[in-house]
């Protein structure tokens, strides 16, 4: 099986039912999606295929037909995501366990809204648990990210 | 508040151990210091001062920060009181968690742990103190929890920067040709003003870490200071924006296998029977091992992959024998309250209670009977650890709040000494005291015994998780005021049961150990807040049910802090006195307890009238020696109740970062409100009935009010910060859908009772 994962393909030997979330972290090595549930109820594995945001702990990893993007390919520590910027700058996270999903449902709301309001903010975040209750600062990073991305930075 | 004589007759747990080990006997052992353990560690280059500070010759420098890391900023915290003193920047310094080791210990962890609250500064209460922290010592736990970790670590630490300064700009002195006196140091460099001349710290390093410590350590004026009292950047935040594997469940090592665990859902049972046959025979399942620990017996699976693991292990079939507690919460709650009506052991007794109660007429009786249930701690990231044993030695990595003490139990487990054993300590993703717990690093050293020499990952499923947590106790609490003709308390009684925290920690933990006395934490929140009533008492009694029970965040103040506030707001309504205006009075004693309710009150505009359809309520603990006030403001809306707006007012005594502070406290006022409105960890034929976020789930960002934070430091003591926010959120809580709605709830999840928004 075949998995075009952060820009780089992968050859896998997976059984098709295995959800995404451990094909990526078990066989790929990408241990930035994170296991929190196993149900879709926390949000911590999320990642993109083609662009859409996915729980991957509930996508068997034979059902993903297009480009999957973790939380490894949206940025790096010298080359950031404005989405990461905001969020080191809003000093959000605590735990930060689970950050990762925070941060790719965050990229997925802002690349479909530019300048979502808080409304569309608490639709787009409400299946992102954090027991650290971080939300305040992910409320502010979401808006700062919105502006740097305006800005183009 | 308490005599010497009353503490010889009460025994009370941890304070009798206190006298009867520590004081008497402790004093040489407690002031000989412990082996450097970076010691033995040193790369190339590198020097150590104390075992907080290694520098290299690179002027790499590297602060080992002792603590759990489990989000509440320590790791920054601690690395800053040394950098302050050592003269360097935090983007300059690397921090690492460093090795388990008795060097570490966490003196004050355990000094709250007498029978005094933290106001009362008595010598008894002050000789105790200092006892318990003789106590700390010697059991040597290097451990993070009881909010002590700044505690502990402010003087330590600091002295730790300051020393091996000092030794720097003395090396530097003798190779320069100078006196020291005329040496500054900035940014990781030594200068000599005069002549233009510098070296860095890098340069002198081992020279330095040659020479005997400094006899006398000079630490900065807190006006000096840099870093100290300002907001930094966390030195974990790139790391956790960008994914990186920092967490127990990334380690990833050569050869590793994976696994899981399937232990009894019901506590203490064993295997009845087990047919293991086809779940061996799944795909990628190498072998199914039996696992016997301190909390239970269960069945490993090791495996290819984690999910075959997870399959495998669903496809267990096994019976368990019956559980020596009660089957079901009806019936766990009907022991509780069997046990209340026994006699209690009595932890403040102000005045004379039983007099008080005698001649009252009944329509100046305010009475009350709550209840809370047991709580899992579900921090995000499940219970894991990863383990390899080959040629007689242990490796474990592992997210744990006491290293020391997985080498311990690891080392009884598999049967070889400690110093067989390496911990590396991981990140954790959330503690809330879940991680105090030794089982995920048991079943993992297990199972590393299984599998010939290559290393295993072993991840609980989050249903796993959910089922065999530590729970925060279930308890119930019969309060009783009588007013004085102002509407004033003149007398109030408070009673509560609860299964006992200390007792089964000590089960798990320390299983040689028995328990001695009562268990503290079953009246923490209640006895020892600063309020004056003449006649005052408090009571616990332990409730015999073994369903392990363990600290969550803020432990008996979690429970305490809404028995003791709600009751006080129902004393304020029957005597019909303001709520704030009722306990400004009752704290007069205690000035910076009125500072914080006068602070909160005001930012909140309490007083104010509100629109229809909104209401505020307001509580107050002093827990873990930070007084904490908390206004929260409801509004009713169509489809339920909604959180508008919390206020937090908390004098902290000294604020080392106010950015992580404020993080905290809101942190665990949303840990305390998300078990308010819809937590309950409920029990069927012995074992637990929620076993995921679908029905055991936390406040999510829609619901999130919007916080407003003030940072206090009157009080002369400092206090902790992790838990602290957690014990006025319920009660708050409950107090603003009194006002709201006229429900007073007195048993928690609220959700049982309203619906939230």
């Amino acid at each position: 099986m075949r998995l075009t994962v952060d820009g780089q393909s992968f050859d896998i030997d997976a059984d098709p039912d295995m959800p995404l979330l451990w094909a990526l972290r078990d066989l790929i090595g990408k241990t930035g999606p994170k296991f929190g549930c196993g149900i879709a109820a926390c949000g911590a594995c999320t990642v993109h295929v083609d662009g859409q945001p996915v729980r991957s702990c509930s996508l068997p990893v034979g059902q993903v037909s297009g480009a999957v993007t973790t939380i490894e390919g949206i940025g790096t520590a010298g080359r950031l995501h404005p989405v990461q910027q905001a969020w080191l700058e809003e000093q959000v996270a605590q735990c930060g366990y689970c950050q990762a999903g925070q941060i790719m449902s965050a990229v997925a709301l802002l690349d479909e809204v530019a300048d979502p309001s808080d409304a569309d903010i608490d639709n787009a975040m409400g299946g992102n648990l954090c027991r650290c209750g971080t939300y305040p600062r992910i409320r502010s990073a979401i808006k700062k990210a919105a502006a740097l991305k305006t800005a183009g930075l | 508040m308490a005599s010497v004589g009353k503490i010889a007759r009460r025994t009370f747990l941890i304070g009798a151990a206190a006298v009867a080990g520590g004081v008497a006997v402790g004093y040489y052992y407690y002031r000989k210091p412990f082996p450097n353990p970076l010691e033995v560690e040193l790369g190339k280059g590198e020097a150590t001062f104390n075992p907080y500070v290694k520098i290299g010759a690179d002027n790499t420098i590297t602060i080992v920060a002792p603590r759990a890391e489990m989000g509440q900023g320590i790791s920054t915290t601690l690395a800053v009181m040394v950098a302050e003193e050592l003269d360097v920047d935090l983007d300059r310094v690397k921090v690492e968690h460093g090795p388990a080791s008795y060097a570490y210990y966490n003196a004050a962890i355990l000094e709250e742990g007498g029978p005094f609250a933290f106001f009362d500064e008595s010598m008894t209460a002050q000789a105790v103190r200092s006892g318990l922290g003789v106590v700390g010592k010697f059991l040597a736990l290097q451990g993070t929890g009881g909010s002590a970790s700044t505690r502990d670590g402010f003087d330590k630490m600091r002295q730790a920067g300051a020393a091996a300064r000092q030794m720097l700009i003395a090396a530097a002195a003798q190779k320069l040709g100078v006196a020291a006196a005329d040496l500054e140091t900035a940014d990781g460099s030594i200068l000599h003003k005069a002549s233009g001349k510098s070296l860095t710290y890098g340069a002198v390093a081992a020279a330095a870490a040659a020479m005997a410590p400094p006899a006398e350590v000079r630490l900065k004026d807190r006006a000096d200071w840099n870093l100290l009292g300002k907001p930094q950047k966390r030195i974990d935040m790139l790391a956790k924006v960008t994914g990186a594997p920092i967490f127990g469940i990334d380690v990833r090592l050569p050869d590793m296998l994976y696994g899981t665990v399937k232990m009894s859902p019901r506590f203490w049972s064993t295997p009845v029977k087990a047919d293991l046959s086809k779940a061996e025979k799944m795909p990628g399942v190498i072998k199914i091992v039996p696992l016997e620990t301190n909390y239970g017996h269960g069945f490993g699976i090791i495996a290819d992959n984690t999910w075959a693991a997870f399959k495998a292990a669903e496809a267990i079939d096994a019976q368990w024998s019956d559980p020596e507690y009660p089957l079901s919460s009806a019936a766990i709650s009907d022991v509780l309250k069997q046990t209340l009506g026994t006699k209690g052991s009595v932890m403040r007794d102000n005045g004379d209670v039983d007099t008080a109660f005698a001649d009252a007429p009944r329509e100046r009786i305010v009475e009350a009977d709550y209840a809370v249930p047991y709580l899992a701690h579900a921090t995000m990231e499940p219970m894991n650890a990863t383990a390899q044993f080959r040629d007689g030695a242990l490796d474990i990595w592992c997210g744990n709040q006491a290293p020391t003490l997985v080498r311990q139990l690891c080392a009884n487990a598999v049967g070889i000494e400690q110093d067989k054993i390496t911990v590396h300590t991981t990140f954790m993703g959330g503690g809330f005291g879940r991680r105090v717990e030794m089982d995920y690093a048991l079943c993992a050293a297990l199972m590393a015994k299984e599998t010939g020499g290559r290393p295993i990952k072993v991840t609980w499923t989050r249903e796993e998780d959910m089922r065999h947590d530590a729970y925060r106790p279930a308890a119930i609490g019969k309060f009783q005021a009588r007013l004085g003709d102002d509407g004033m308390p003149v007398a109030v009684d408070m009673k509560m049961a609860s299964p006992s925290v200390i007792a089964g920690t000590l089960r798990r933990l320390f299983p040689s150990i028995s328990p001695l006395g009562p268990d503290k934490t079953i009246v923490d929140g209640a006895y020892d807040q600063p309020y004056t009533i003449p006649n005052y008492r408090v009571s616990g009694v332990t409730a015999p049910v073994s369903i392990p029970v363990g600290s969550w965040r803020s432990v008996g103040s979690s429970v305490n802090g809404f028995f003791h506030e709600g009751f006080m707001d129902e004393i304020a309504v029957a005597g019909k006195i303001d709520p704030v205006g009722m306990r400004k009075r009752l704290m007069a004693a205690y000035p910076s307890a009125v500072k914080v309710v006068e602070k909160v009150a005001a930012m909140a505009k309490w007083g104010e009238a509100l629109p229809a359809g909104k209401a505020k309520g307001m509580a107050f603990t002093l827990s873990f020696g930070s007084w904490v006030g908390e206004i929260v403001q409801v509004a009713d809306t169509p489809v339920g109740i909604r959180i508008e707006k919390v206020w937090i007012a908390a004098d902290v005594g000294t604020a080392l970062d106010p950015g992580i502070i404020e993080a905290q406290l809101i942190s665990a006022a949303i840990y305390g409100l998300s078990a308010a409105m819809g937590q309950e960890i409920t029990f069927a034929d012995g074992m637990v009935e929620q076993s995921n976020f679908h029905d055991f789930d936390a406040m999510r960002i829609f619901q999130c009010p919007v916080f407003e934070v003030a940072i206090l430091e009157n009080f002369h003591k400092m206090g902790g910060v992790g838990e602290v926010g957690t014990p006025p959120a319920a009660p708050a809580l409950a107090n603003a859908i009194f006002a709201l709605t006229g429900k007073r709830i007195r048993s928690l999840p609220l959700s049982k009772t309203v619906a939230f928004a």
